[in-house]
């Protein structure tokens, strides 16, 4: 009978353990995909909400997307699969900035000069490939 | 011979009890229904009591028969590779842990119901190469923790109504 308690008092320290584990596994998991998501392949650029282009990640191209009546210049550069803006004429140059993107959802935005620059996989999408 | 009898009757018994739960599971309406995956798994209560009363053979027969059933009575053949590859791997979990005796009852069949989910997102993993079903994972490995502690507390109840080993 005491044995019998002693088995089910370890029983339910390890179930606890088992709980826990699992738990921190879900949340390691969470943190890993947020941070180390899989790597699209090609990046779409929209200009005003509305799609501009879509260039390969596999390829490397720099390209000058000119908006606003070709008075602003966001300069997009594709790299070793990472895509980044390098240089543009927006005010708070917080595109520029941006690290390079390479993940699939990864997004890069320029508010001043209304260009978004979004990493996808290509065939999730019908949109043409590599425009240029 | 007539122990033969006896395990097939029993085996037949138990299958027949794990496809009404699996039936009662369907008639209940999802609680997520955008999460398909995500389900109580009342039949394994059957599984959790025929490995701590019976024995490991039993639990794997009644399991892989019951998924053979249900698929050709209510589901299809993409449902059909989900499940037996959560079932595999949630078998495979629960008879180590029962064998180890490092668990409770509840204990068992909470791993049993995360390595369900996982087994099954593995399989969708390999048949569709989705990343974002990795996100999945983390909501099943929640839901997997709720099931097991409730088909756990009711195999646990039933093992205790039947003291003694089913022979
Ligand atoms: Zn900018």
């Amino acid at each position: 009978m005491e044995k019998q308690k002693t088995t089910n008092k370890r029983h339910l320290r390890n179930d606890i353990i088992l709980v826990a584990v699992l738990l921190l596994f879900a949340i390691a998991c969470g943190i890993y995909l947020f941070f180390f998501r899989a790597t699209g392949d090609a990046v779409k650029v929209t200009v005003n909400g509305k799609p501009y282009a879509t260039y390969s990640l596999s390829e490397n191209r720099e390209v000058n997307i000119y908006t606003g009546n070709n008075k602003q210049l966001n300069r997009l550069i594709v790299k070793d699969g990472k895509a980044f803006i390098e240089t543009a004429t927006c005010p708070d140059k917080i595109c520029a900035e941006h690290r390079a993107i390479f993940r699939d959802g990864e997004s890069i935005v320029c508010l001043p000069n209304r260009v978004v620059v979004t990493v996808i996989k290509s065939d999730k999408t019908d949109a043409p490939d590599a425009v240029t | 011979m007539n122990n033969k009898i006896k395990t097939i009757t029993f085996t037949g018994i138990f299958t027949a009890l794990a496809i009404i739960l699996a039936y009662v599971e369907l008639l209940i309406p999802p609680l997520f229904p955008s999460l398909p995956g995500i389900k109580m798994g009342l039949p394994n209560i059957i599984i959790v009591f025929l490995l701590y009363r019976k024995d490991a053979t039993s639990a794997i027969f009644v399991s892989l028969i019951r998924i053979l059933l249900v698929t050709m009575l209510f589901s299809n053949a993409m449902a059909f590779l989900y499940s037996l590859a959560g079932a595999v791997l949630s078998l495979l979990i629960m008879i180590l842990l029962r064998k180890l005796n490092l668990l409770s009852v509840v204990g068992v069949s909470i791993a049993g119901a995360v390595a369900h989910n996982i087994g099954q997102i593995l399989m969708a993993m390999l048949l569709l190469d989705s990343s974002e079903l990795g996100f999945y994972l983390i909501a099943l490995v929640f839901s997997g923790i709720i099931a097991g502690v409730f088909v756990g507390l009711c195999g646990a109840l039933l093992i205790k109504k039947f003291p003694s080993k089913l022979h």
